[in-house]
C-alpha cells in the first residue's frame, strides 16, 4: 500500500514540476516581447520628435543637425506597397490555382513545397540575386529594383498565408457553385475570393509588414538617398536602413535618432500586425461558416 | 444561409449574359495563365541557384572547392579567399541560437498544445505573432542596447568566475559584449515564434483518441505526453528545429549588428565572429575593383543558399507528411 502511494505521489510531483517549468518557459518567451518593446520605447522615445517624421534630412543631419527621416518613411511605404502589389498579382493566382484546380493533389504539394523553400531563402540571398541581376541588365539601384526584390521576399509569405486560409474553405460551397454550372474559374473568382477575403487581406498585410521591415533585400537594390523618390528609377531610402546606418554613426545624437527610427518602424509594424488581426475578425462575419 | 442564396441568384443572373462557349474559353485561358504563374515558385528557386552559380563561376574555377571552403585566410587584395572563418562563424552563432531556443520553445509549445486553456492560447498567439512581426533591424537595435551590455556586464563576469577557466568554449576572450553569445541570444528570440508555432501544429495532428486511451488508463497528463504523444511527433519536432536553424543561418542584419564581425575562427562563445550573411551585407556592392571579390561574395551566398535549401527541403517534406495526416 505504501509503495503504491509513494509512486502515486511522485508522478504527480513530476506532473506539477513539468507544468510549472512549461509555464515559466512560456512566460520567458512572451517576456522577450515585453523586453524588446520596453528597450525600444524607453531608448527611442526621448529623441523622437515631430520634425523627425515630417522633414527630410537637412545639411549636416548626419552630424547631429536638424532634419528628419521622412525620406526613409516615404521610401519604405513606396517599397513595401509596390512590393506587396507586385506580389499580390502573382500570389493570388497561385493560391486560387492551388485551391480551384489542384486541390490536395500531389502537384499542389510540390508547389507548396517550393513556396516553403522560397520562404526559407534568406532575404540577403534575394538581395544578392537582385543585385547580380541588376548588373547583368545594367540597372542602377532604384525604387523599382527594391520593389522587385521585396516582391520576391514577400511572395511566398503571402501565398502560403492565403493558401492556408483558402484551403479551409468548405468544400460544399465549391461543389454547390460547380453543380450550378459555373466553371472553375468562376468558382475561383466569384466564390473563393469573396469567401476568403479576410484571409487574403491578412496575408497581404502580413507580407506588407514583413516587407516594410526587411533590410537585407533592399540594401543593394534600392540604394539610399536623402531625397524622396519621384520616379521608379530613383534610388530610395528605407526605414530599416535608416535605423541601420544611423546606428553606425560616431555621433551620439545621430545614434539616438537611430533608436527613434527603430521605434517608428516598430510602431508601424505593430499597427499593421494588429490592424490585420482586427480587420480579419471584422470581415469574418460576412463569410459562410 | 443568406449568403448561399445570394450566390445562387448571382449565378442565375450571369447565365443569361456571356455564352457558355465563351465562359469555357475564359476558363481555359485562365487555367493556362494560372498554371504558368504557379510554375513560378519552382522556377524561381532554380533561377536563383543557377544565377548565383553562374556569377560565382569565376572563383569556383580559379580555386578548388576545398581551398575555398576550408581556406583559413581571407585577404581579397592578395587573392586569398578562405571561407572557413565565416562558415564556422555562421555555424557557431546558429548553434548557440538554436541551443538556447530549443528548450524553452519545446516546453512552451507543449504547454500551449496540451495544457493551456483556450484563453491562454488566445493570449499567446498574438504575442508570438508580434514577436515574429518585429523587423530584424529592430532585433538588432535591441541586441545592441540590451543584450550586448548584458553579456558584457553579467554573463562574461559570471562565466569568468565559474566556467571560463575550466571549459575553453566559455572562456572570456575579449572585453566587449559583442560576439557569438550576443548574436545567439538575439537569434534564439527571433526563431522562437517559428519553432513554437510549427511544433504546436505538429502536436495538433495527434488524434485525441490516443490521449484519451492513455489518460483512461489512469496516467497523468505528463505521462501521456511523454509516452504516447512525444514518440508520435519526434520527427516533426526535429523538422521544426531544423527549420528554425535554417532561418538562423540566413539571418543577416540583426546578427551583423551584435556579432562583432572579425574574420577569425572562433574558439569560445565570447569570441567575435563574422557569419556569411554579414560578410555579404558588409562588402557586396562596393568592391567591384578587386578581381574575383564579387564572385567570391556570390559564392558565399551560394554556399549559404545550398545549405539552407537542403535544410528546408528536408524539414518541409517531413512536416508536409505530418500535416497531411490530419
Amino acid at each position: 500500500m505504501s509503495i503504491k502511494k509513494k509512486h502515486f505521489e511522485r508522478r504527480h510531483l513530476v506532473e506539477f514540476l513539468m507544468k510549472t517549468i512549461m509555464r515559466i518557459a512560456l512566460v520567458i518567451v512572451a517576456g522577450a516581447l515585453g523586453l524588446i518593446l520596453w528597450t525600444i520605447i524607453t531608448r527611442g522615445l526621448p529623441s523622437l520628435s515631430w520634425s523627425m517624421v515630417t522633414q527630410i534630412p537637412k545639411g549636416g543631419y548626419y552630424m547631429g543637425k536638424e532634419g528628419g527621416i521622412l525620406n526613409a518613411i516615404i521610401g519604405s511605404a513606396y517599397l513595401a506597397s509596390g512590393g506587396t502589389l507586385l506580389a499580390i498579382l502573382l500570389s493570388l493566382p497561385i493560391a486560387l490555382y492551388l485551391k480551384a484546380y489542384l486541390g490536395d493533389s500531389k502537384w499542389g504539394d510540390y508547389v507548396r513545397l517550393a513556396l516553403d523553400v522560397l520562404w526559407g531563402i534568406p532575404s540577403i540571398v534575394y538581395g544578392a540575386f537582385g543585385f547580380a541581376l541588376m548588373i547583368m541588365l545594367g540597372m542602377r539601384a532604384s525604387l523599382l529594383a527594391g520593389i522587385i526584390a521585396l516582391a520576391l521576399v514577400t511572395l511566398p509569405i503571402m501565398t502560403r498565408a492565403m493558401d492556408e486560409v483558402i484551403r479551409r474553405m468548405p468544400v460544399d460551397l465549391e461543389h454547390a457553385a460547380l453543380a450550378l454550372g459555373s466553371t472553375k474559374f468562376e468558382v475561383a473568382i466569384q466564390v473563393v475570393t469573396r469567401q476568403m477575403l479576410p484571409g487574403i487581406i491578412t496575408g497581404i498585410l502580413l507580407a506588407f509588414g514583413r516587407g516594410i521591415g526587411d533590410a537585407a533585400s533592399v540594401l543593394f537594390t534600392a540604394g539610399y538617398t536623402d531625397r524622396i523618390p519621384t520616379s521608379l528609377m530613383n534610388p530610395t531610402a528605407s526605414l530599416p536602413l535608416a535605423v541601420f546606418f544611423q546606428l553606425g554613426s560616431p555621433y551620439p545624437e545621430v545614434r539616438e535618432r537611430g533608436y527613434a527610427a527603430a521605434l517608428i518602424l516598430t510602431i508601424i509594424v505593430l499597427i499593421v500586425s494588429l490592424g490585420s488581426r482586427l480587420l480579419a475578425s471584422r470581415l469574418n462575419k460576412y463569410t459562410v461558416k | 444561409m443568406n449568403e448561399i442564396e445570394l450566390t445562387q441568384v448571382k449565378v442565375e443572373g450571369r447565365l443569361s449574359r456571356p455564352s457558355t462557349p465563351s465562359r469555357t474559353r475564359t476558363d481555359r485561358t485562365a487555367r493556362r495563365a494560372f498554371f504558368v504563374i504557379t510554375l513560378l515558385p519552382i522556377l524561381l528557386i532554380l533561377i536563383i541557384t543557377i544565377a548565383l552559380f553562374v556569377r560565382a563561376m569565376p572563383i569556383l574555377s580559379a580555386y578548388s572547392l576545398t581551398d575555398l571552403l576550408f581556406g583559413e585566410v581571407w585577404r581579397p587584395n592578395n587573392g586569398q579567399f578562405g571561407f572557413r572563418p565565416f562558415i564556422l562563424g555562421t555555424l557557431w552563432v546558429t548553434a548557440v541560437g538554436v541551443f538556447l531556443a530549443v528548450p524553452p520553445c519545446l516546453l512552451a509549445s507543449i504547454y500551449l498544445a496540451e495544457y493551456a486553456h483556450a484563453r491562454t492560447r488566445a493570449i499567446a498567439k498574438p504575442i508570438l505573432d508580434l514577436l515574429a512581426a518585429i523587423p530584424p533591424v529592430v532585433y538588432g537595435v535591441w541586441g545592441l542596447l540590451a543584450i550586448v551590455p548584458f553579456v558584457d556586464d553579467v554573463l562574461a563576469p559570471l562565466s569568468e568566475r565559474w566556467l571560463g577557466s575550466t571549459i575553453p568554449i566559455f572562456s572570456v576572450t575579449q572585453p566587449t559584449g559583442f560576439g557569438i553569445l550576443a548574436g545567439g541570444i538575439v537569434l534564439a528570440v527571433m526563431i522562437s515564434p517559428l519553432i513554437i508555432s510549427v511544433i504546436f501544429e505538429v502536436f495538433a495532428t495527434v488524434p485525441n483518441d490516443l490521449r484519451y486511451a492513455s489518460l483512461g488508463l489512469g496516467t497523468t497528463q505528463w505521462q501521456t505526453i511523454r509516452t504516447v504523444v512525444l514518440p508520435q511527433v519526434t520527427p516533426g519536432i526535429i523538422a521544426a528545429i531544423v527549420l528554425g536553424a535554417s532561418r538562423a543561418l540566413g539571418e543577416t542584419i540583426a546578427v551583423l549588428m551584435v556579432v562583432g564581425n572579425v574574420p577569425k575562427t572562433p574558439t569560445s562563445v565570447f569570441d567575435t565572429a563574422y557569419p556569411l550573411p554579414a560578410l555579404i551585407a558588409n562588402n557586396y556592392g562596393e568592391m567591384m575593383s578587386i578581381p574575383l571579390y564579387d564572385a567570391a561574395l556570390l559564392g558565399a551566398a551560394l554556399v549559404l543558399l545550398v545549405v539552407i535549401l537542403i535544410f528546408n527541403i528536408l524539414s518541409t517534406l517531413v512536416l508536409q507528411r505530418f500535416l497531411r495526416r490530419k
